[in-house]
């Protein structure tokens, strides 16, 4: 992020998530648990010019910083998204995204015959198999997921 | 060597597990034919059947009475009750603490896995839906370094390469051996890209072809099987493609004499009933060698001591 999209509208504490691939934004915010319902004040910006993407999107979570965990889980839609911890309108921490080796409750599997996909008491569960391409495979029935993530978001 | 607590996929199998459950199996063979062992006195199997399978059931009680255990049993009533109402997790806790160790089929996939994660005692795959079914694989693997020979091995993989869970599970196994495999099926009913890619980054030499008499001369064993009427929309199709895949006598001529042919039974008519008395013919050697396997895996599952 440049120094001149910070102050376009700077936020004094929190999380500037940027370099979301455009469009994915809302998906962002889906995986972060962030709906409308929550109390967080959050500004997402749609297709922003980019030199590196072309076009972006930047969310701005207010008052709340991020855990690595949390945010790590964006690089399912959004590899080249980068995290910026604000405080006191300075950028005190920037790094990027990286998939963990397994995700839960995020995605679920596409297979209909699943396990997953019925009213037994687990979590879907799904093993990261590359991270780039992002190739996911089920731990219960094994089918690989690959394209259309966002369409599988819990 | 064996240290599993569950046998859910053959995925999760080293070449030295299978190696040393195939040893086992091998040393367990006279008590699979009638001697008799006391080994698993005492321990009791439940046998969780969500889809009728009496075949592979009944293999499972047999191996587990062979060792001097006993059984229970999920009743179909009950299977279908329980496939109504109560979630299978709640049904593996309760059975969990009746058994020492529970064999489960079941049509959704993935099932077997999720039974491990809430079971107390050792969970067995007996198949789940279109995914997996390892007592299967392990007895082929079992019957063709029985019967041939599982190094340096060249063998067809013949019918549905497609849908068959069997071939794909198989296939899987027999890279770990570097084999030599050839996919011999109908143009509509090849095994998918990404288990063929797979098979391929293991360093496995694959070649695919509809036509077997291209590889019938080389290869060491045949491995058949069925092609279900289902799959093809035009009856006349089906007609054709299970005329050209069926297996008779006359045609075995051209393979080597230690050729070995098998199939995962119950076949229908891609192996003449004539081919049974050929030497090459091992089916039922190969449906008796699920015994042994079986007896292996709940050995090695259930300990056992006094042997
Ligand atoms: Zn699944």
């Amino acid at each position: 992020m440049t120094e001149v999209e910070l102050k376009v509208r700077p936020i004094k504490n929190g999380t500037v998530i940027d370099h979301i691939a455009a469009g994915q934004a809302l998906n962002v915010l889906k995986i972060l648990g962030i709906f409308g319902t929550s109390d967080a004040t959050v500004s997402v910006v749609m297709n922003v010019a980019s030199g590196k993407l072309g076009k972006k999107d930047i969310v701005k979570v207010e008052d709340r910083e991020l855990k690595e965990e949390e945010v790590n889980r964006i690089a399912l839609i959004a590899p080249a998204a980068t995290i910026n911890i604000i405080r006191n309108f300075n950028v005190v921490e920037k790094r990027n995204v990286d998939l963990p080796n397994e995700i839960v409750k995020v995605v679920r599997c596409q297979n209909p015959s699943c396990i997953s996909n019925t009213s037994e008491p687990i979590s879907s569960r799904m093993t990261v198999k590359t991270k780039n391409p992002v190739l996911l495979r089920c731990v219960y029935c094994e089918q690989l997921l690959t394209e259309r993530i966002a369409d599988y978001l819990i | 060597m064996f240290k599993k607590r569950h046998v859910l996929t053959m995925r999760e199998f080293s070449r030295d597990e299978i190696d040393s459950v195939i040893e086992l199996a091998s040393s367990l063979e006279p008590y699979a034919r009638g001697k008799k062992s006391s080994m698993l006195e005492g321990k009791i199997l439940a046998l969780l059947f969500f889809e009728p399978s009496t075949r592979t059931r009944m293999s499972f009680e047999t191996a587990m009475k062979r060792l001097g255990g006993s059984t229970i049993n999920l009743g179909s009533a009950e299977a279908s009750s329980v496939a109504k109402g109560e979630s299978l997790a709640d049904t593996i806790r309760v059975i969990g603490g009746y058994a020492d160790a529970i064999v489960i089929r079941h049509p959704k996939e993935g099932s077997a896995r999720l039974a491990s994660e809430f079971s107390p005692v050792p969970v067995l795959n007996a198949g789940d839906g279109a995914g997996h079914h390892p007592t299967q694989t392990l007895l082929d693997l079992y019957t063709i370094k029985k019967e041939s020979n599982l190094d340096d091995l060249s063998i067809a993989l013949v019918g549905d390469l497609k849908y068959g869970r069997t071939v794909h599970s198989l296939a899987y196994a027999l890279s770990l051996y570097g084999a030599d495999i050839s996919l011999v099926s109908p143009p509509a009913l090849r095994m998918p890209e990404a288990i063929k890619a797979d098979l391929s980054s293991k360093g496995t030499h694959v070649y695919e072809t509809s036509d077997l008499t291209e590889v019938i001369e080389q290869i060491d064993v045949l491995y058949m099987t069925r092609i279900q009427r289902e799959r093809f929309p035009d009856p006349l199709e089906y007609q054709k493609v299970a005329r050209s895949y069926r297996l008779t006598p006359e045609f075995l001529a051209e393979a080597k004499k230690t050729l070995i042919v098998m199939h995962p039974l119950p076949r229908v008519d891609e192996i003449t009933p004539a081919v049974d008395s050929t030497p090459n013919a091992r089916y039922f050697h190969q449906s008796f060698y699920g015994v042994p396997i079986r007896m292996a895996l709940l050995k090695l599952l259930m300990g056992g001591d006094n042997d």
